[in-house]
């Protein structure tokens, strides 16, 4: 256990290692080869940066993204959403009652921006124009012409129309270059997790994710653990056989288990619910759970267990008093390993949880779902995908160290 | 019931119920079976102990057997029947059903495609991360990012990057990275080098190393060289490596041509997914993009348990950083990257909500783990979906071999 504790302090703990000055110190005496230490180790810092940009601008995209509101994200790539944008919008002039008969013309004059139907006052406006296929025709201070009909847009906003015929009474349409500045919202998430309606809102599967995965990452804690102590210090004919089943089952694809255990489920009566996904959450932890635990107990000291055992012990005390407590590394990494696996899962619950009536899906079942009926709302999508997303990277940071505590014990064997 | 309160209450009857599973039963063992006391007090304490290991497991097993157990058979026995025949024995029918289905065939080649590229690309960045954030002040913090990704679901991670793929008509604005750098490209010198040369090299520097690591392997068989005699298994699949090794820098040669000699569509916006055979590769990205981290954590904590005596004494002779890296470094630690490799290996065989979410298997994207779920589920075709589902196993089966191998030699 005492290199397991080395490697982990190891992993997240940079430090410049003996060699590394050697290596420093063995070039320094080359003439000529310091330039070239300072060089090489630049080269590796800017590598490392390049990597871990190129790592995070995925995520950083998504979560940029669901804080900017429809018109925006479909009007610059979110690596704009830091500048001012200049963007395309459809303004209205008012209607006929604003007009006024001067001279056998209708004339409305009002301000685009500032009217009850504007954005506001304060747009820095580029050009116009009156057709969708043309929306920068004109100059602002221009005046566009179309049938007889003819309006002047003003820096500041305020138009001037005129027309030969009477204007329709929900006036004509304005089409105004602006530049939008920089704007984020937090609408979206509103609308995900409170005010949206069907599927847009996510609140009903993210408590159903959390039922699914509390339950699917305490019990096989406790089951797996009775095992690995058994595996690990009790002698018994056929434990070698028990280890190597555990390790056959650690590969053996899910794949395979879904169509028996919806048979058995359907045939004594579990049926598709929480039950039917508890059970399988569990059974498809337990390998990993009795495999980490396991290889972590056998590392306990045996001095510990046999003076406890002098000192008449039984099995089950020196279980629950002793090596629970000191198993706490490895019982954390292995709830770390199944909260993200059940939480991130698809196919189990597809399977054995969610039924026709919809009312028991979770995220990741409903995120596909959207991407398939809001494909190009992404403002919907990349906040839904960032709620789902957010708890299990919360305690991935809170507990990074426990996870690859796990993952080094569950491989490197 | 609220499933809230159902959920606290399976917890409480869960774990409430193994302790008191426990507790009883070793109690009832004990007292009641074999008290230790009485004429055979000695013999009882040996017989209970004898029981009590199994008491323990036994909990577990009974899951592991059920649930994971008992499906091998189970799915073996239903691949050999019809459902719409009532579950019949038909033999091999759905095998070869399945076999004339072009779709199970693309499957399988967009599987090997993924067998191939993602575990290597993930190894080599881990690997590379590994190497490079080991040397510098915060790397702490590098790790950490570059490892995040393993918190994100499928799902999610599908998301994030359909954004990235996502194309506009050619008149909007694109939204979608991909395609807002492709637009750049109009055809000059820039598109020369990045377009056509740049791919071109690592085309071709991929079949270098293929042909070379295929050389590797399959040199042992006509080069004497002291040490036990191999046996036909150990030839046979260095032959098999070296064919192979020799068949992939053929197709990278073959596409370093297709690269310089493709005629591309500047200034238009690409349906990226849509895009036969090279949409495999961006679905790809997404699971390199998730298990590089991985790869980094393990590789990097092998790098740090390499003797540092054999580092300096390499330093010593003269060893430029990359020897030191290919010659010292790698050749110590290769026990580490065959059990990385072979980890990714499983993920990538068991493959399926990148597709689902991304493409459910259209535009010739389609792997096997998508393939049976579309068979079960879609078709409810039981039995072909459960041959699929035996394929899969198939592929798995040499890798639980090795593993259980290893463990029992540990073991001992």
């Amino acid at each position: 256990m005492a290199t397991q504790e080395n490697i982990d302090r190891g992993v997240f703990q940079s430090s410049s290692r003996g060699f590394l000055r050697g290596l420093f110190k063995a070039k320094s005496t080359d003439d000529g080869m310091a330039g070239q230490k300072s060089g090489l180790m630049w080269a590796v810092h800017i590598s490392v940066v390049a990597l871990v940009l190129l790592w995070i601008f995925p995520t950083v995209g998504l979560l940029v993204s669901s804080f900017r509101t429809a018109d925006q994200i479909s009007n610059s790539g979110w690596w704009a959403s830091l500048t001012a944008t200049e963007q395309t919008i459809q303004l209205r002039t008012a209607g006929a009652e604003a007009a006024e008969l001067v001279d056998g013309v209708y004339v409305i004059e009002g301000n685009l921006l500032t009217d009850d139907r504007g954005p506001g006052a304060g747009l820095e406006l580029r050009s116009f124009g009156t057709s969708a296929r043309n929306p920068s025709a004109y100059a602002i201070g221009e005046t566009g012409e179309d049938n007889g009909e003819t309006i002047t847009v003003n820096p500041d906003g305020s138009y001037v129309y005129t027309s030969v015929e009477e204007p329709s009474s929900s006036g004509s349409r304005v089409f105004v270059n602006a530049v939008i500045p920089p704007e984020f919202t937090t609408q979206n998430y509103d609308t995900i997790l409170f005010s949206g309606r069907g599927q847009d809102n996510m609140s009903r599967a993210f408590f159903n994710t959390l039922t699914v995965t509390i339950p699917a990452t305490i019990i096989p804690i406790v089951v797996a653990a009775f095992a690995a102590y058994a595996l690990a210090w009790m002698e018994f004919p056929g434990r070698a056989l028990l280890v190597a089943l555990v390790v056959a089952m650690l590969v053996v694809p899910l794949q395979l288990a879904l169509i028996p255990l919806l048979r058995l489920h359907l045939g004594i009566g579990i049926g598709k619910g929480y039950l039917g996904v508890w059970l399988a959450h569990t059974a498809f932890g337990m390998p990993l759970a009795i495999y980490l635990l396991r290889n972590y107990m056998v590392g306990l000291p045996r001095d510990i267990i046999e003076n406890a055992k002098v000192d008449g012990a039984t099995d089950f005390q020196i279980f629950t008093r002793i090596i629970l407590p000191l198993s706490f590394p490895a019982l954390a990494s292995f709830a770390i390993f199944q909260f993200l696996w059940t939480w991130n899962d698809l196919l189990v619950a597809s399977v054995f949880l969610i039924d026709a009536s919809g009312q028991t899906t979770v995220m990741t079942r409903q995120i596909v779902e959207l991407l398939g009926t809001r494909g190009g709302n992404w403002e919907i999508l990349a906040t839904a995908a960032f709620v789902s997303i957010a708890v299990p990277l919360a305690v991935f940071f809170a507990m990074q160290r426990y996870l690859v505590r796990g993952i080094l014990a569950g491989s490197v064997k | 019931m609220n499933p809230a309160l159902q959920g606290l209450m399976t917890i409480a009857v869960g774990v409430g119920g193994c302790l008191a599973y426990f507790y009883f039963s070793n109690l009832v063992l004990d007292r009641f079976i074999f008290p230790a006391r009485g004429a055979q007090a000695g013999r009882n304490i040996n017989r209970a102990n004898m029981v009590r290991p199994w008491l323990f497991v036994f909990p577990a097993f009974f899951f592991l057997l059920l649930y994971l157990g008992y499906p091998v058979f189970e799915t073996l026995r239903l691949s050999l029947t019809d459902r719409a025949l009532g579950g019949a024995f038909v033999g091999f029918a759905n095998y070869e059903q399945m076999m004339n289905e072009p779709k199970f065939w693309e499957a399988m080649r967009n599987n090997m495609l993924w067998l191939i590229v993602v575990p290597a690309a993930s190894t080599a960045f881990g690997l590379l991360a590994a190497q490079l954030t080991d040397r510098i002040g915060w790397g702490n913090i590098a790790k950490s990012l570059i490892f995040m990704p393993m918190a994100i679901s499928f799902v999610g991670a599908s998301v994030i990057f359909k954004l990235i793929y996502e194309a506009r008509p050619v008149d909007a604005a694109q939204i979608g990275v991909m395609n807002a750098v492709w637009l750049n490209f109009e055809g000059g010198i820039w598109s020369f080098i990045f377009l056509r040369v740049f791919p071109a090299i690592l085309c071709g520097a991929f079949a270098v190393i293929a042909a070379y690591v295929g050389y590797l392997a399959a040199r042992p068989l006509w080069e004497d060289r002291p040490g036990p005699r191999e046996g036909v298994m150990m030839k046979g699949a260095r032959a098999f490596l070296g064919l192979f090794g020799l068949w992939l820098a053929w197709v990278s040669v073959r596409g370093v041509w297709g690269v310089l000699t493709a005629s591309l569509p500047y200034g238009e916006p690409i349906n990226w997914l849509t895009l036969p055979f090279y949409n495999n590769f961006l679905l790809m990205v997404i699971l390199i993009w998730i298990q590089t981290g991985f790869a980094m954590v393990i590789l990097s904590a092998a790098l740090r348990g390499i003797p540092e005596e054999t580092i300096e004494a390499a330093i010593i002779d003269g060893a430029k950083p990359l020897q030191l890296f290919f010659q010292i470094k790698v050749p110590q630690i290769m026990g580490t990257i065959v059990v990385v490799w072979t980890t990714i290996t499983l993920v990538v065989l068991k493959i399926f909500d990148i597709v689902f979410a991304m493409t459910n298997g259209q535009w010739e994207t389609q792997v096997l783990a998508n393939y049976m779920y579309d068979k079960l589920f879609r078709a409810n075709d039981w039995g072909v979906g459960s041959a699929s589902a035996i394929v899969i196993m198939a592929l798995v089966t040499p890798i639980l071999v090795w593993n259980v191998h290893n463990a029992r030699k540990e073991m001992r």
